[in-house]
């Protein structure tokens, strides 16, 4: 399901309920942003956005019967959800299941096995670099302003893998609006959580850690780019990236940077984690492209989990409409 | 009809051991595969366990000779050809899920792929020469060959060194495990290479 398009059926529409749990940390956000705006009046924009948010329908209450046992009477709610291309959802078990996090070993079912050592509360992101209000911000007040959407988007790996994926989050673009970034902005460096012992994957030096992403400043501010929260309704487990990750649907998954503590607003390219590890296969921008290879093995086409056949990879993962204006006159092959 | 002796039923109750062993991963894929067992994405799961399977018994085909010089087991080089034609058998397995399950016959995505990437080019390479090492392990084309058959054969070690080579680019980060197999063949090789039992022993026809 594509966003930002007025006439497209918003994913909340499809989405037959708004999940239980996920409804239940919605309603704390809206209350903490009520008080907090109530405290400070200064702090309009929060305010209006508390207001946005309780303009909003009320979620339909789910039965009680619906929100109990286990992953199943959750993922039911999301049965038959189509994206856009008419492409399945992957299911609940495998987005979960089936990922790289190198921070808890690189094996693709490691992180599902090896991240419940990672605490996710409390958690701290520090918003710091060009920007006019630097601080350290409780997960909970970073949140807080923010409504809470559910975006269904392709994860297309750099490995020519690929999945659709329910995710629920706040837009960057929103987040950064709140920080103020000076006019020296130019890019945006996200760090993800360096402790070994909780990340038992970095007491084995596989990448230079903590990992680092980094977006140009009108990239993070595209509507598609999303911080997530939740998937398929619920809290990001831990595997995927909890609590907070980004999700930047048109580039290679390993954009879309997990557990992060810190968000710097630069004036110069951040070295990125991959880049910085092999230059030559990866580069900053990292945009899907089925023409340009990954010198190892061919982009043309991918494996959506769950097919038999490759299927064609779109250009951007199939977002050129919303992104392609984004690198207008550069050269993609140059720009990888 | 004789009766089989002691040693030779203990050769034959080892061979079969060996048989159920090489032949054990492959059924555990196979139970795998139809009992959807295999995990979010079952044809790369295939792909990485021949080709482990291939390289290992590979690796383990040529620790057979310096093995049985060292423990004194002249007897274990009947072994050898049967490790080797597994290694063989696995290699097939991963070229043909690469061809078949993986490709699916896009003929020109694969000659791409042999032609322009050189982790491909290589395992493809490797599995020619264990093609036709298999094909000439006969004892026909043994004989046919004669002292040639040796030469030939030492391509087992191209083989394997270009298996490692092939597994050490094909990882993105996590390099431990390919050198793991690559510094077991290399020293392999300095072993066969200096050979100190060739020089005291005259070498088998």
């Amino acid at each position: 399901m594509l966003i930002r398009r007025p006439d497209d059926i918003r994913p909340s529409e499809v989405t037959p309920y708004r999940v239980y749990m996920n409804r239940r940390h919605f309603i704390g956000r809206s209350a903490k942003a009520a008080a907090a705006a109530a405290l400070v009046p200064g702090l309009l924009s929060a305010c209006d956005e508390t207001e946005r948010m309780e303009a909003r329908p009320a979620p339909p209450a789910v039965p009680e019967s619906a929100t109990k046992g286990g992953p199943n009477s959750q993922e039911r709610s999301w049965e038959g959800v189509r994206s856009e291309l008419d492409e399945p959802l992957t299911p609940y078990d495998d987005v979960t299941g089936y990922n790289n996090f190198y921070e808890f070993g690189t094996g693709k079912e490691d992180p599902a096995r090896n991240a419940h050592t990672l605490v996710t509360r409390p958690w701290t992101v520090e918003v710091t670099g060009e920007v006019a209000r630097p601080a350290v911000y409780d997960l909970d007040d970073f949140l807080a302003p923010h409504a809470p959407e559910d975006r269904i988007y392709r994860l297309r790996c750099v490995e020519a893998w690929s999945m659709v994926i329910p995710w629920t989050g706040i837009a960057l673009a929103d987040v950064i609006r709140r920080f103020e970034p000076t006019s020296k902005a130019r890019f945006v460096e996200f760090t993800t959580l360096k402790d070994p012992e909780q990340m038992p994957g970095q007491r084995r030096r596989v990448l230079d850690w903590p990992y680092v992403e980094g977006l140009r400043l009108d990239e993070a501010m595209n509507p598609l780019t999303l911080l997530a929260t939740g998937v398929y309704g619920r809290d990001l487990p831990n595997q995927n990236g909890a609590p907070l990750r980004l999700v930047v649907p048109w580039k290679y998954g390993f954009k879309s940077i997990k557990s992060i503590v810190k968000i710097r607003f630069v004036e110069e390219m951040p070295e990125t984690s991959w880049a910085v590890s092999a230059p030559s296969e990866y580069g900053f921008y990292a945009n899907v492209n089925p023409e340009v290879d990954h010198p190892r093995w061919s982009q043309a086409r991918e494996r959506r989990l769950g097919e038999f056949r490759r299927r064609p990879t779109l250009a951007f993962n199939g977002y050129s409409d919303q992104v392609a204006d984004l690198y207008a006159g550069m050269d993609l092959r140059r720009w990888y | 009809m004789v009766r089989a002796n002691p040693a030779r039923r203990r050769r034959v109750a080892s061979k079969v051991v060996l048989w159920v062993l090489c032949l054990g991963p492959a059924l555990w894929l196979g139970f795998g595969a139809a009992t959807d067992g295999l995990g979010a994405n079952p044809i790369e799961e295939i792909t990485h366990r021949t080709g482990w399977w291939a390289l290992f018994l590979l690796t383990i085909t040529l620790a057979i000779t310096p093995v049985r010089r060292l423990a004194g087991r002249p007897g274990w080089v009947r072994y050898r050809r049967l490790l080797g034609l597994f290694a063989f058998f696995y290699a097939t397995l991963h070229f043909l899920t690469y061809l078949v399950l993986d490709q699916f016959f896009g003929w020109s995505y694969i000659v791409e792929d042999i032609a322009e990437r050189p982790f491909i080019t290589v395992g493809f390479a490797a599995w020619l020469m264990l093609l036709a090492l298999a094909v000439t392990s006969t004892t026909g084309w043994i004989r046919r060959l004669r002292k040639y058959w040796q030469r030939l054969h030492r391509l087992v070690y191209v083989a394997a060194l270009a298996g490692g080579v092939h597994f050490l680019w094909k990882v993105k980060a996590d390099t431990r495990e390919p050198l793991v197999f690559l510094s077991a063949i290399v020293v392999l090789i300095i072993v066969r290479v200096w050979a100190p039992w060739t020089r005291r022993a005259p070498r088998p026809q």
